[in-house]
């Protein structure tokens, strides 16, 4: 039942009612401001690359087979677009990438809790998974091929270790960083072990948690492309075999549509953490000065 | 836990006391060793008032953790309370990710109370601290009074027989402050609290308690106890107040002054 917010009365408001952020009455005007604020920077980027693009081109360093103009590459990439071949790629690569990433997800979170929770863990593995967070996941390809041999097993194995160490690692900090006083209010209020962690601790990491999220995901979609383009599997058309199989044509327009295609989806994925980091930001109040 | 769930409270038998008797607390060992409480004695009759006044540094905190169970005492001890104590702090630690009311009702939902009756109770109690309109709000949106308002709200859900504060108004403005004093000593009185009031501010002290307990720094002892016969409600700008401060002050001085020197 949602109460109208009156003006508070006159018995509430000491000095300090002066400290209230004030209703947010345009806030539609303020997300469209933002919405252009946010976007005119992208366009101008955007033509200055293809811009540049175009004079390298014109200044013919390569043969246009190599390096192909932006408008022929625009053209492929729409003629592309319009086949289920393109989208079925995508399908499959999205399919292990998200596969690779929830596994992920269970493995860090329960990782990192017993990390952050039992000291002898931490002293035994806390700096290995920082050590494996820097390592370069394409090391691991030749091992997961001999283990696994060349098969979907191989690639979601390197997928997994390259985004553990981020979601670990996020909910690691985030238990560390619990503020003391948060703590102490769930003692008082006679909360010990298993129920501290239920209501304070674990809702206390959420905003370290989204970051090792959006970390994790970063690593795992790298470590999945890499993986594509070595691990070719019979029959699966994935975006990195297909990708591959254009270098063997010499077909540089539809290499570089797979890299415009797999750069829009990074940011896609990448703008879905952001809104979901903005709005625990917000609803928490650690943004109030915007 | 010996409350009756539900009962109204002027029914419910309570203890309410709080005895301490010759508490040390020391943190640490060997010469590094540091006294924060050394042989502090206080009995806190039911229902009454108390400030625990001194200069910083004087353990005053550390008394309410020790009363509160959230930190084990060197030596003495301390009787006759009932355990969970209600505990607030200077700053609200209310948690960003639940709504106004959803932090009041988790002092319920901890002690087991089901969902329909916490509304309730959250509801009632944001009544009692003049909040009623705000219950679906965030944290953030509130003021820094409004906050600590809710925090009581939270530390009454408790439903415990003690209160203790520990700084509760140091962070607010003066006339904020000035509110929450006549809120609380309402409180105080409706429901019949024990409270330990912790503060370093004297009017504040003499303005709120039945008794002030002047504290000694390092290590902290018992220095003096005023009884404060003046009659409620009380202004912390009147003369009686004022004159009453002005000698607690004075006792206060020559103490930080004994240290300072």
């Amino acid at each position: 039942m949602p109460v109208e917010v009156k003006e508070p009365s006159r018995e509430l408001s000491g000095l300090d009612e002066l400290e209230r952020t004030p209703a947010t009455e345009t806030r539609w005007g303020r997300f469209a401001s933002r919405l252009w604020a946010g976007t005119w920077p992208k366009v101008l980027a955007l033509a200055l690359v293809i811009g540049a693009w175009q004079l390298v081109f014109l200044s013919g360093r390569w043969d246009p087979w190599v390096l192909p103009s932006p408008l022929a590459t625009w053209q492929e990439l729409a003629a592309y677009a319009a086949t289920p071949g393109y989208w079925e790629a995508i399908v499959i690569t999205m399919q292990r990438a998200l596969t690779g990433f929830a596994l992920s997800v269970a493995i860090g979170s329960v990782l990192g809790i017993a990390v952050a929770r039992f000291k002898p863990l931490r002293a035994a593995i806390g700096s290995l998974i920082t050590g494996l967070q820097t390592m370069p996941s394409i090391m691991w390809f030749p091992l997961a091929i001999l283990l696994f041999k060349i098969s979907e097993s191989a690639i979601l194995f390197v997928v997994v270790l390259g985004a553990v160490p981020s979601i670990a690692n996020g909910i690691i900090s985030g238990i560390d960083y619990v503020p003391p006083g948060w703590k102490r209010v769930g003692a008082v209020l006679g909360m010990r072990g298993f129920q501290l962690y239920r209501h304070v601790i674990l809702p206390a990491t959420l905003p370290s948690f989204v970051s090792g999220l959006k970390q994790g995901w970063a690593f795992a979609w790298r470590s999945l492309m890499a993986g594509e383009l070595l691990v070719i599997v019979a029959g699966q058309g994935s975006i990195g075999a297909l990708m591959q199989g254009a270098r063997e044509f010499n077909d540089a327009p539809r290499v570089i549509t797979w890299i415009v295609t797999v750069l829009v989806v990074g940011i896609l994925v990448d703008a879905v953490f952001r809104f979901a980091d903005n709005r625990i930001r917000s609803s928490w109040g650690l943004n109030q000065d915007q | 836990m010996s409350l009756t769930r539900g009962a109204p409270r002027a029914d419910a038998a309570r203890a309410g006391a709080v005895v301490l008797t010759d508490v040390v607390k020391r943190y640490g060992r060997g010469p590094g060793a540091v006294t924060a409480l050394d042989g502090v004695s206080l009995d806190v009759a039911p229902g009454s008032f108390t400030c625990l006044l001194g200069a910083s540094g004087c353990g005053k905190s550390t008394l309410l953790s020790l009363v509160a169970g959230l930190d084990g005492l060197t030596s003495g001890s301390i009787d006759d309370v009932e355990r969970p104590v209600a505990m607030m702090f200077q700053e609200s630690a209310l948690f960003p990710w639940l709504t106004v009311a959803g932090n009041v009702e988790l002092a319920l939902r901890v002690k087991g109370v089901g969902r329909a009756e916490r509304r309730r109770r959250a509801a009632e109690l944001l009544d009692t601290v003049r909040l009623s309109g705000f219950a679906d709000k965030r944290p953030h949106e509130l003021s820094g009074g409004m906050r600590q308002r809710v925090a009581l709200a939270r530390a009454l859900a408790q439903d415990a027989s003690v209160l203790l504060m520990d700084e509760p108004f140091g962070a607010l403005d003066a006339m904020t402050r000035d509110l929450l004093h006549d809120e609380l000593e309402r409180i105080w009185r409706e429901r019949g609290l024990t409270v330990l009031f912790v503060t370093h501010n004297v009017r504040e002290a003499v303005r709120l308690g039945d008794r002030v307990v002047l504290l000694s720094s390092r290590p902290g002892r018992v220095l003096h106890e005023y009884d404060v016969d003046l009659e409620r409600p009380r202004r912390i700008d009147s003369t009686p107040v004022a004159n009453l401060a002005a000698e607690i002050t004075d006792a206060l001085r020559e103490e930080v002054s004994r240290h300072a020197g």
